[in-house]
């Protein structure tokens, strides 16, 4: 039986606003992060960061920190040895071409703020003293970090990681846009965007006898932790447990093994004691981010609107010792009909460290450019920007010329533009007014993919009627626990209070790490397969028990709803499920979902598989002093079944504040005479605070998906924050009458 | 952050006697600018002198018939001040134009004073900063400058005084209260900033050891047309671009006084008195703010990112002024309704 089938009864929780299941628990502080375990004779670690972009480190003086009593040890490249050099043993699920950073590996310097020590002591505040006792020598080389300045020099990359799809051009772009009736072109660029999450890096590695370890992670995957430690440190698995049952937010940063548990192992291997690492908010600015990138759109259109033609060009920043790549022009290709497109993705290598995966990475970057430069054309045709959208609307996807296998993005045009009043729209620049205040409305399509990622679930039923699900996903505030009690307790039929998910430990079976919004879908389904399981199992049961009214029934005829096995003819033919298992003397029923590959992948395979929104904004922009304010924001979302319209809504509100964020205020400024990102602390890294955050409306438009996947989920973590940054660039556009391409639009660049 | 000793006082005199002349000595109060300047390692003093529990919270009015600010009375406490609200309206404008309610709520009136400058550089030990270390090099001239000033700069540092509050205190013609070994002075508010020149370590005219006691707000306080405009990059919780605190005393449509302070561009709240003498006895419109603007504006020098604080500085000028002159009765202020006045 289809989870979306049952009938409605009490235990009919998916599309359901459940309160979160860990929410009292993190409301009153006893959720624990990584953070946040301790035990007896921990030790705590400071890391030190270079001040220099490239060059070498010429001597380490520790003794003056070693004096300090307390102080147990400090680690550097120069007494860091017998780890692999090979590149292999520190590749992660990322899977990054080139050569990942080795921490302590050599005294050479890569990018500025690379850890090159680590000061281990009794307390944390004798740990960050003695940090400014260790003196390092350092031989700066010539380095180059800005990107502007080497825009030439980029490559187009062979391969990529993860999830990587090289982008194809189809038909004969340059001479469409040669003949099309209005052409626009033009260039955008934004900075680079650090995640920041609330919580900051961390990891608790608590020793115990023959280097066996257990290990606190902020992750977004577990046995990506776990797999790297083992590598690096030549450990058993066996040997090795890390847990991350509660993540204080990654949005992407937690997708890659981060230096802390490097370090925190490190110790705790050498010292033979618990070591605990956590990272400063300056040093959250060291790792990956969302990479610098200059883009060049040209869209060509015949005189009714209809796109003739569409290049979309876009060059990013990379390590030099990595490949970092993201899916950035390919969505030009894919979100309007269009024969003739030229997609052009290159990359320059600097003296920073790797970007790393930020939420919606590539699309959000992508869309932003595709989708403001359609608002360009659109008044280049002197028409309506979203009678433009619906001109190229495309049922089929034109760059694998096959189906959906849904899309509803139509009705996120109909509902949104409903909602926000955009009838009421007055075309020109500059033509709505209230006051000093120049007012603007702009809207932006949006596209996200829908992953699956093999996952597996555990589940086991005990005879109090309680049913326990585990697996090795992350819940990195997104709700996993939420709607994986939800879709348990619907399959079996069980009240909520009866279901526990648990997740954030490599002992459980096998998940990918949490990212890419796929974990509703993959896991998801994984739990919905392995509690169909044990249905089977208690029928199958229930069939065999004396009396039992079943005995001629097949599965397909009953109903598991609260608590209990009905006949769908005969109402009064019901068992409870916790009986089943104590009148039949079993222990417990156990199953694993243990198909590891997709059901249904050759039918899949034949579908394109996406999210979509539309996105509504108004701004108002004070005429001579240039503040920009969001007043007001529609998201009408397409992403297959909602499990939980609240957590779901949490997901899209904190996407569309991001894309505000993106718009206006983020920016990690590289100074290049330095080499050096400057602003980094959250008083100078500016976020919307609550009084630049409008009245946000969510509208999840229906959408039902029967190829996807049982459920027909699609996840929500990406397509939230994906068109908003546009949106908001093309209501300042009508507000002022002034193109902005330069990201993020401050007041200086309006007044 | 380095070792250092601490010790609370009681006493003004325990606490004045108990710094040793060296720069190793510091007070502390609210602790919200000092600490994380001594987490980055950048304060680093030997000593910390705890002097939150000296009698100096008092908030009273002045035989003068001014008001009185005790140097520890917390700037939320001020900015809600009853006879603040009333008769210095502009002064609780500034105050809940910065930072944030728990920052305000443990911020000091002296304190706010000396907060340090929020460059870059300077708070980055990484990069050469002559404010931190005389004799570095400044990296803002040729680096990352949007924040910083355009008046009365130098080749040492173009660095910004943040401070919302002091603003308000230049335009109200405030005076510092201090005392220290050699007994109590005071010092007008317009010299107790100093501009960077070449020694752009030092931030003010207070003599180390010297302890402010009170900040003293004269009789006039411009409660009928005044306005603090502060012009930032979001809503709350960020410094100004640009600010400006002006308040004007008119006699039907013509100004009898004006005051204008910018905030946001110099070394120190900006004060031109001869741009205020201009304005008086001329007609309160737009023209003439607008020359008053150009005038304040006529030397300022910006550098690659901060260019546009001058024409933003001229128009805040202007909207501050025009807006003091159209204040009708103003509604008591709170950080609500501050940004009810400030919400689009
Ligand atoms: C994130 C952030 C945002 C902020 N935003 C703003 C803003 O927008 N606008 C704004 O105006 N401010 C802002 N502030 C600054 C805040 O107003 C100051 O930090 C505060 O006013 C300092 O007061 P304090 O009592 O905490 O000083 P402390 O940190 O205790 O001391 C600061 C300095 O003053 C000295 N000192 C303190 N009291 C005395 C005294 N009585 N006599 C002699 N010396 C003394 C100390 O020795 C120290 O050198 C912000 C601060 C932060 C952290
Ligand atoms: S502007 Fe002043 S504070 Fe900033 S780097 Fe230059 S010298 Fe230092």
């Amino acid at each position: 039986m289809n989870a979306s089938n049952t009938t409605n009864t009490d235990t009919s929780y998916i599309g359901r606003p459940v309160n979160r299941v860990d929410g009292v628990l993190k409301v009153t502080g006893k959720a624990q992060y990584a953070g946040e375990y301790n035990t007896s004779g921990l030790l705590h670690g400071i890391v030190i960061c270079s001040p220099i972009p490239r060059g070498k480190i010429t001597s380490v003086s520790t003794s003056d920190a070693l004096k300090v009593k307390g102080v147990k040890k400090v680690f550097t490249h120069e007494n860091v040895k017998g780890l692999p050099w090979f590149d292999l043993s520190y590749k992660d699920m990322e899977l990054l071409p080139g050569s990942p950073f080795r921490p302590f590996y050599s005294n050479e310097i890569l990018f500025s703020q690379q850890p090159v020590a680590l000061v281990v002591a009794e307390s944390l505040e004798l740990a960050r003293y003695a940090s400014t006792l260790v003196r390092i020598q350092y031989e700066t080389a010539e380095f180059e970090t800005s990107l502007e300045r080497n825009l030439k020099k980029g490559f187009t990359p062979r391969r990529g990681k993860t999830g990587y799809e090289k982008p194809k051009s189809r038909g004969k772009a340059e001479r469409a846009l040669k003949k099309a009736d209005v052409k626009v072109e033009a260039a955008y660029f934004h900075g680079a965007e650090h995640h920041n999450p609330m919580e900051m890096f961390s990891s608790t590695v608590l020793y115990e006898n023959d280097d066996k370890l257990t290990i606190y992670d902020k992750t977004q995957g577990v046995l990506n932790s776990q797999s790297y430690v083992t590598r690096v440190f030549g450990l058993k698995s066996k040997n090795v447990r890390v847990l991350s049952p509660f993540v204080g937010g990654a949005f992407g940063s937690g997708l890659r093994p981060q230096y802390q548990l490097f370090m925190s192992v490190l110790a705790a291997l050498d010292l033979k004691q618990s070591v605990r690492v956590t990272l400063t908010r300056q040093q959250m600015f060291s790792f990956g981010h969302r990479p610098i990138t200059w883009q060049k759109l040209e869209l060509g259109a015949n005189k009714e609107g209809r796109l003739m033609g569409i290049s979309h060009t876009a060059i990013s920043e990379t390590s030099r010792f990595e490949t970092y790549t993201e899916n950035v022009v390919n969505w030009s290709g894919r979100l309007y009909e269009c024969e003739n497109v030229r997609l052009d993705y290159q990359l320059v290598p600097l003296d920073v460290n790797s970007p790393l995966d930020m939420r919606a990475p590539g699309a959000a970057t992508g869309v932003l450019a595709l989708e403001c430069a359609m608002d360009e054309l659109a008044y280049a045709l002197n028409i309506d920007p979203l009678e433009l959208r619906l001109k190229n609307y495309t049922e089929i996807d034109p760059a694998m010329k096959r189906a959906f296998s849904s899309k509803n993005l139509m009705d996120c045009y109909k509902q949104g533009a409903e909602h926000f009043g955009w009838e009421k729209r007055s075309y020109q620049p500059r033509s709505m007014k209230d006051g000093k205040h120049l007012i603007g409305w702009g809207m932006s399509s949006g596209m996200w993919d829908a992953m699956m990622m093999p996952a597996r679930a555990k589940a086991r039923l005990t005879p109090d009627g309680k049913l326990t699900v585990s697996s090795a996903t992350a819940d990195i505030g997104t709700g996993t626990y939420t709607i994986m009690t939800q879709i348990a307790a619907e399959t079996l039929g069980l009240p909520l209070n009866d279901v526990t998910f648990m997740l954030g430990d490599s002992s459980f079976v096998f998940a990918p790490f949490e990212g890419g919004s796929s974990t509703a879908a993959s896991v998801g389904t994984a739990v919905l397969y392995v509690c169909q399981n044990i249905k089977e199992e208690v029928f199958k049961l229930a069939q065999k028990i004396d009396g039992s009214p079943f005995h001629n029934t097949s599965i397909e005829k009953v109903v598991f709803a609260n608590g209990y096995i009905t006949s769908e003819d005969d109402p009064q033919q019901t068992i409870a499920i916790a009986e089943v298992l104590q009148r039949s003397g079993v222990k417990f029923i156990e199953e694993k979902s243990t198909d590891l590959k997709l059901k249904n992948l050759i039918k899949q395979g034949k579908y394109s598989r996406n999210t979509h929104s539309a996105v509504f904004v108004e701004v108002k922009v004070d005429e001579d002093l240039g503040m920009i304010s969001v007043t007001r924001v529609v998201s009408a979302v397409a992403a297959g079944t909602i499990i939980n319209p609240k957590t779901s809504r949490s997901q899209v509100l904190g996407g569309v504040i991001w894309g505000i964020s993106m718009a206006l205020h983020e920016d990690t400024f590289l100074d290049n005479n330095l080499g050096r990102f400057m602003n980094h602390d959250l008083a100078e890294y500016h976020i919307p605070v609550h009084a630049d955050n409008p009245e946000i409306e969510v509208i999840f438009v229906r959408e039902k998906d029967e190829i996807i996947n049982p459920l027909g989920v699609k996840g929500l973590g990406e397509i939230g924050i994906i068109g908003v940054a546009s949106a908001v660039a093309n209501a300042v556009f009508h507000a002022t009458g002034k193109r902005v391409r330069e990201f993020p639009i401050t007041l200086d660049k309006v007044f | 952050m380095n070792r250092f000793s601490y010790t609370k006082t009681h006493t003004l005199e325990e606490a004045i006697h108990e710094v040793i002349p060296n720069d190793g000595t510091k007070f502390i109060a609210g602790g919200t600018n000092l600490i994380d300047l001594m987490r980055a390692n950048i304060e680093r003093p030997d000593h910390l002198i705890d002097i939150t529990h000296l009698d100096l919270h008092q908030i009273e009015e002045t035989e003068q018939g001014g008001l009185r600010l005790g140097a520890l009375a917390k700037n939320s406490d001020t900015a809600y001040h009853e006879l603040v609200q009333k008769r210095y309206p502009l002064l609780a404008k500034a105050i809940l134009a910065g930072a944030s309610p728990q920052l305000r709520n443990m911020a000091t009136n002296g304190g706010n004073l000396l907060q340090r400058t929020r460059c870059y550089y300077f708070y980055d030990t990484a990069t050469p900063c002559n404010k931190r270390i005389p004799g570095q090099g400044c990296s803002a001239i040729h680096g990352y400058n949007r924040i910083h000033a355009i008046l009365g700069t130098s080749d040492y540092c173009i660095a910004t005084h943040p401070s919302d509050m002091c603003v308000a205190l230049a335009a109200l013609d405030a005076i510092v209260n201090v005392k220290g070994r050699e007994g109590e002075r005071t010092i007008a508010f317009n010299d107790f900033h100093r501009l960077p020149d070449d020694a752009a370590h030092i931030d003010s005219t207070l003599r180390q050891g010297e302890l402010i006691t009170s900040i003293e707000l004269p009789a006039k306080g411009f409660e009928k047309h005044y306005q603090y405009v502060k012009v930032r990059d979001r809503r709350s919780y960020a410094f100004a671009l640009v600010s400006v605190a002006a308040a004007l005393n008119l006699d039907g449509d013509s100004i009898a006084e004006a005051r204008i302070a910018l905030g946001g561009v110099a070394h120190k709240p900006w004060r031109d008195v001869e741009a205020e003498t201009f304005l008086q006895g001329k007609v309160a419109e737009p023209e003439n703010f607008e020359k008053a603007a150009e005038m304040i504006l006529k030397e300022a020098k910006g550098y690659k990112y901060n260019m546009f604080k001058i024409e933003l500085a001229k128009r805040a000028i202007v909207r501050a002024l025009t807006e003091a002159r159209d204040l009708q009765t103003p509604e008591p202020l709170n950080c609500y309704t501050y940004n009810r006045h400030h919400q689009l």
